[in-house]
């Protein structure tokens, strides 16, 4: 099994003309077997761009193809709108892919979809997305460097370190049952919480990895989660040891302030929860290769 | 984006939230036709985007043209914490009755707005939640919603502001608020607000952090971020386009995405090395952002060896080695690179480069195995430098 995304999963790719963002990475998934089924573009409706039929809306691309789950990568100024234009359509999953999103457009995107929205999750803004290795891949996550059947589940807020860990599993010959990437925004639309509370509902999933770095104290709260709820291995690697207070690490959640967001806490906290903290990716890979063998 | 308290107050403005009638000044002759202008008595306040400036001597009362002259004089110029003055602001001095405390900010953990007001203003507001948090009175709003004078005005009577400053005070929450949203700000502070003796109601001190994101409908901004960096390796970078951060090391550090950026830095430091710089060089690794990253990390005068760490996803490996062929070419290194390139493509990379590699372009398997190598370079380039120097002395 997997989670968020498997096999059935039907994608609508908002934002498709032929030198799109989105039709680039629309064709990468469908290559990778992902059934995308639909895209949109307000001014191509009725067009097949790609082998992909366009619609105007993405409520139309719903009420013709049944699509479950939606694909953003369209710049800053309309992402949050393709949003809020997705739930409304009735679609269950998001991913949204777009750097660069206001904090604030975020912020209200976010508190809208919980009260008008229950049903709908988001993946992002800001993130690799999501990969089910053999099944689905809604994103920018290249499907070679992850490994099907499973048993690790990899939840990481950064993307070139969430590509490193599938790596540094996928190399060991130790599988993925889904790899998600939450994003390094302020307000991610999906949270470690989630992501960990679904891993540890999937049979399938036996060990758990989770890649965090400075800023907020979402990886705090994780590990409050993992002391009391997650009973499968966790191995957890925090980067930002050396980042200095006050100056954004790229994401733009990446900073401390004042003594909140540092790596060291972190670290500290999920140490205390049980789980296992690696000083680097590799470290991370290689425990967590130890402890699918320990499992059998 | 941190924001000067000058043009903090000039963003406040904007939105209507009073301050003290002053002005910007560079120079000594300036600073006293602000104050001429302002009406005397004045505060000279040094401009600077780290705290405690008053402590060291960077905030003066002056009576008159003459003291003006005197203050203005030490501080331009004057060093707080590693950052030099260049500017001063000069504003009338208010007759302060209360200090109170004001501000808007994003909390993250419950997804939504949070003001906070404290009738304990003019100190650290971290100082006053560890050790009296009753004072602050937090109100949690939803970013969807907005925040009305009603609603303010319940809050400056939560918080037990002075009777006489409750109205004009809810007034300028309501503004700030505004700014604080429909600005773009991640942090909107006024510390103090104050009460003056004739019962008006306005902000001492400015303290605005921009969110770089909403850029894009701000054309406003423009004139903030000319002054935004003091560090001349990031203002190169940031003309190239470039998401760098200055640190004090020798190993200069290019990666991309920020995630591996960081963890970069951190592995540097965990092989007992010091990096000189945070470099994310974000999805596109071609020759162009490749030769602008190198031409950065070159100009820093402190860097001894060069670590690119390098993880194909989207961007694919092969791709990377002919940036960073292309890049040698049309830059002149003093340093040694040590590559490290891994993911999609990485194997038709690594055979791009071979022809290639030397002493002063090296190659390793793994991100630790690099790291220990640019460190160890890095090293041996800096007792290089410590034997020549002697030589000369």
């Amino acid at each position: 099994m997997s989670i968020f995304v498997d096999e059935t999963t039907t994608v609508v790719v908002q934002g498709v003309s032929p030198k799109s963002q989105g039709l680039y990475h629309g064709l990468r998934n469908r290559a990778y077997g992902t059934k995308v089924v639909a895209g949109t573009n307000p001014k191509r409706g009725g067009e097949v761009i790609g082998g992909i039929p366009v619609f105007a809306t993405v409520a139309e691309a719903v009420e013709a193809t049944g699509a479950i789950a939606s694909f953003i990568s369209v710049p800053p100024p309309f992402a949050a709108a393709a949003i809020l234009e997705a739930a409304e359509a009735g679609i269950s999953f998001i991913v949204c892919i777009t750097e660069g999103i206001p904090a604030h457009d975020e912020a209200k995107t976010y508190n809208r979809l919980v009260r008008e929205h229950p049903g709908t999750r988001l993946l992002g803004p800001n993130c690799p997305g999501v990969i089910s290795p053999g099944k689905c891949n809604i994103g920018i996550t290249s499907g070679d460097i992850a490994l099907p059947g499973g048993p690790v589940g990899i939840v990481s807020r950064s993307g070139t370190l969430t590509y490193q860990a599938l790596h540094e599993l996928s190399q060991q010959g130790v599988g993925q049952t889904t790899c998600v990437g939450i994003g390094g925004d302020p307000v991610p639309g999906t949270n470690f919480i989630d992501c960990l509370a679904a891993f540890q509902d999937d049979p399938d999933t036996k060990a758990i990895m989770m890649i965090g770095e400075i800023g907020g104290s979402e990886e705090e709260r994780a590990a409050e989660f993992i002391a009391e709820r997650v009973t499968k291995p966790v191995v957890s690697y925090i980067a930002g040891v050396t980042a200095p207070p006050g100056r954004k690490m790229g994401h733009a959640g990446a900073i401390i302030s004042g003594s909140q967001g540092t790596a060291q806490a972190k670290m500290e906290a999920l140490s205390a929860a049980g789980a296992l903290v690696a000083q680097n990716p590799t470290e991370a890979g290689v425990r967590m290769v130890e402890i699918v063998k320990e499992l059998g | 984006m941190d924001l000067y308290e000058y043009q903090g107050k000039q963003y406040f403005a904007r939105y209507g939230i009073p301050t003290s009638p002053g002005g910007v000044a560079d120079t000594v002759d300036e600073a006293v036709a602000r104050a001429d202008a302002a009406g005397y008595p004045v505060v000279v306040k040094a401009q600077v985007k780290v705290g405690g400036r008053g402590k060291a001597g960077g905030i003066k009362l002056a009576e008159d043209a003459d003291e003006v002259r005197q203050h203005a004089g030490a501080i331009l110029g004057m060093d707080i914490k590693g950052h030099l003055v260049h500017r001063v602001w000069v504003e009338h001095a208010s007759d302060i009755a209360e200090e109170y405390y004001a501000s808007f900010t994003l909390d993250r953990p419950e997804k939504n707005y949070l003001g906070m007001l404290s009738a304990e203003g003019g100190v650290e507001i971290e100082e006053v939640a560890a050790t009296n948090p009753g004072a602050i009175a937090l109100i949690h709003l939803d970013p969807a919603g907005g925040l009305d004078l009603e609603a303010a005005r319940r809050w400056v009577d939560d918080a037990g502001l002075d009777e006489a400053a409750r109205d004009e005070a809810a007034g300028v929450l309501v503004s700030l608020y505004r700014c604080y949203d429909d600005g773009d700000c991640d942090l909107a502070e006024i510390n103090p607000l104050i009460l003056t003796t004739d019962g008006r109601v306005h902000a001492l001190d400015a303290k605005v952090t921009l969110d770089d994101n909403a850029r894009f409908r701000h054309p406003e901004w423009d004139e903030f971020a000319a002054t935004e960096t003091d560090d001349p390796r990031e203002q190169m970078a940031k003309e190239k386009g470039l998401n760098y951060i200055g640190l004090s090391g020798d190993v200069g550090i290019i990666a991309n995405g920020a995630g591996l950026a960081m963890s970069t830095c951190d592995v540097v430091n965990q092989v007992g090395g010091s990096p000189a710089n945070f470099l994310d060089i974000g999805g596109g690794a071609n020759a162009d952002v490749m030769s602008a990253a190198l031409e950065v990390i070159n100009a820093d005068p402190s860097v001894r060896s060069i670590f690119v760490n390098i993880f194909g996803g989207i961007t694919r490996v092969d791709e990377v080695a002919k940036g960073v062929i292309e890049a040698l070419g049309r830059v002149d290194l003093r340093s040694p690179i040590v590559l490290r390139l891994d993911g999609t493509n990485a194997e038709e990379g690594r055979a791009l480069l071979l022809p290639h590699l030397s002493d002063r372009l090296v190659a390793e398997p793994t991100m630790l195995e690099a790291a220990r190598r640019a460190v160890s370079l890095a090293a041996a380039a800096g007792e290089r430098g410590a034997s020549v120097g002697g030589e000369r002395a």
